[in-house]
């Protein structure tokens, strides 16, 4: 055997020019990552700087005084959770049920099609035209005044697209062959649904809800004409009451209240952050639970 | 296998003039086919050429898709499963179906075995020892159950390609299907999961009557009883399997059988 010579196997500058424009295209594309994360990494480490010293047990547990300038946040703690409780209770059993019925029932033809148009245009809809809509519907038409019912079914309507979105798409990733493998056993397409398909979904469905919680939780327009108040020194005792909310407390701290110490607004906005983290948190560790879980 | 055509059995699934449209294509011609009770039968043919159309015909599973339209009748066991009186779980139940890949559901072994039984017995008690009886008889059935009967609670995904075909096979059984469908059942297995199969479907002739789809001459040749050649949508041969392969009474037959296309 000869050995080969070894031009052959030698570079020649068309590689050299290629392996310059590999590096050049990959140092340009990790840059745009880094832009990507800069930001939050700049807001994260901001609110907790200027935030971090407002932030007590005491503070997340007493209620503003003195024009709101000092003490804590509990109302619109509160508040917030009834809001977005009150709102998933609304929304998740009527995305999902819409949803099955997209994926599982609808005939593929121009009425599904454009419900489909629909649904995604509805999630466009600015979230300031939603509270229009919430204050004419629910606190005007429906008579549930400014409470946090009409402010909630706002909310509602306002993520129902996107609890439809995830929903599908959650039923849509469980193979075919599982629903073929049921109806030729001569199962219904409900048995399917019940006893296969939801079963094998609703990982991604609770991943998708839990992520609409924390989005819901942030949002500030629809609520502060249809629920969320200024100020109130007390808790809300129902749905018919109105109640703070950490977003629009954020929003009038930060604008309305001149005198508030310069800690005030970013001790709020962590907080609020926080809250919205530790859904996402929850959100991804149950997804890397139910993975590892998967069987198939 | 020449004992057969002595006594002609009746036909297990007979098709009358059937057309089959995919939105304007048409996937189907006139097809008229008498696949006879107890034995089993392969439909051959290139890719494209209707096979798994014709298949999937006949326990409308084809339905699902929304643009799919037939004409003619498909008779299972003398009723056309076509007529509007027809309950479509009651076809599924007389006609099982084998897909290419297996597909066992995301459940234990056990449960696969008795998913099809629990669906049609609700309402009625079905004791434990009947259900577990139930899923070792199908089990044994398929020749599966010496190897997994100490682990039946295991996911089913986790068995072979090959058990888990055979599974999938073991499952349509409580059920007592009259007809079996099988969509190329070997093409994911290698050739010892392959033959361990089709062993299998062999063994299972007689009681059912079984129409599998293959590309695969030599299992055609080797594990069925008739053989029927499909092209481009129309049933162009069918006879015994030996008389098809050795003395094929069409051009096109001897072509594809030869290898000249396909």
């Amino acid at each position: 055997m000869t050995t080969a010579p070894m031009e052959l196997f030698a570079g020649t500058p068309r590689n050299a020019r290629d392996h310059r424009v590999e590096w050049l295209v990959r140092t340009l594309l990790g840059m745009m990552t880094a832009l990507l994360i800069v930001p939050v990494v700049i807001v994260l480490a901001l609110l907790v700087v200027r935030g971090g010293s407002a932030i007590s047990w005491e503070f997340l547990t007493t209620p503003p005084v003195d024009g709101m300038t000092a003490g804590g946040i509990l109302p619109a703690l509160v508040g917030t959770v009834w809001l977005v409780a009150v709102a998933l209770v609304a929304s998740v059993p009527v995305g999902v049920a819409a949803a099955v019925y997209l994926s599982e029932y609808a005939p593929d033809n121009w009425l599904t099609r454009s419900i489909n148009l629909a649904i995604i245009n509805l999630a466009g809809v600015p979230s300031i035209v939603h509270a229009l809509f919430g204050v004419g519907a629910f606190v005007l038409f429906f008579r549930f005044g400014t409470s946090i019912l009409a402010a909630s079914l706002t909310l509602a309507v306002m993520t129902l697209p996107v609890v439809i979105v995830s929903t599908r798409e959650s039923l849509q990733a469980v193979p075919r062959a599982f629903r073929e493998a049921c109806w030729n056993m001569g199962a219904t397409r409900w048995q399917t649904i019940r006893r296969i398909v939801l079963p094998n979904a609703v990982s991604g469905i609770l991943t998708g809800i839990i992520l609409e919680v924390s989005r819901t939780s942030g949002e500030t327009a629809p609520i502060m004409f249809t629920g969320a108040a200024f100020f109130l020194p007390f808790l809300p005792q129902g749905v018919l009451d109105q109640t703070m909310a950490m977003s629009l407390h954020l929003f009038v701290i930060a604008t309305q209240v001149p005198d508030a110490p310069d800690a005030l607004p970013f001790g709020v906005a962590l907080v609020l952050i926080s809250m919205v983290l530790a859904m996402n948190a929850l959100s991804i560790g149950f997804r890397i639970y139910v993975r590892g879980r998967k069987k198939w | 296998m020449a004992e057969s055509t002595a006594a002609p059995r009746p036909a297990a699934i007979a098709t009358r003039g059937l057309n089959l449209w995919y939105g304007d294509f048409q996937a189907l011609f006139d097809v008229n086919l008498d696949v006879r009770q107890g034995i089993i039968t392969s439909l051959i043919g290139p890719s494209g050429c209707g096979k798994s159309t014709l298949l999937r015909s006949c326990n409308r599973i084809n339905e699902r898709l929304g643009y799919v339209r037939t004409t003619g009748s498909i008779e299972i066991l003398g009723q056309d499963i076509y007529a509007p009186e027809v309950e479509l779980v009651q076809v599924r139940k007389q006609v099982g179906m084998v897909f290419q890949r297996p597909n066992p559901l995301p459940l234990s072994i056990r449960d696969n075995i008795s998913f099809g039984h629990r669906l049609h017995a609700r309402g009625q008690r079905v004791s434990r020892a009947r259900r577990e009886e139930l899923v070792e008889d199908a089990l044994r059935k398929v020749l599966l159950w010496d190897s997994v009967k100490d682990r039946l609670d295991d996911p089913a995904i986790e068995l072979s390609l090959e058990e888990q075909q055979k599974l999938c096979i073991a499952r349509l059984l409580p059920v007592k299907p009259a007809v079996l469908l099988m969509d190329e059942p070997c093409s994911a297995l290698d050739p010892k999961g392959t033959e361990a199969v089709e062993e299998l479907i062999w063994e299972l002739r007689g009681e059912f009557t079984i129409l599998i789809v293959t590309h695969n001459m030599a299992q055609a040749r080797r594990a069925s009883e008739e053989t029927v050649f499909m092209l481009i949508g129309k049933v162009i041969e069918h006879g015994l399997t030996e008389d098809v392969f050795l003395n094929p009474q069409h051009r096109q037959t001897a072509d594809y059988i030869e290898g000249r296309y396909g």
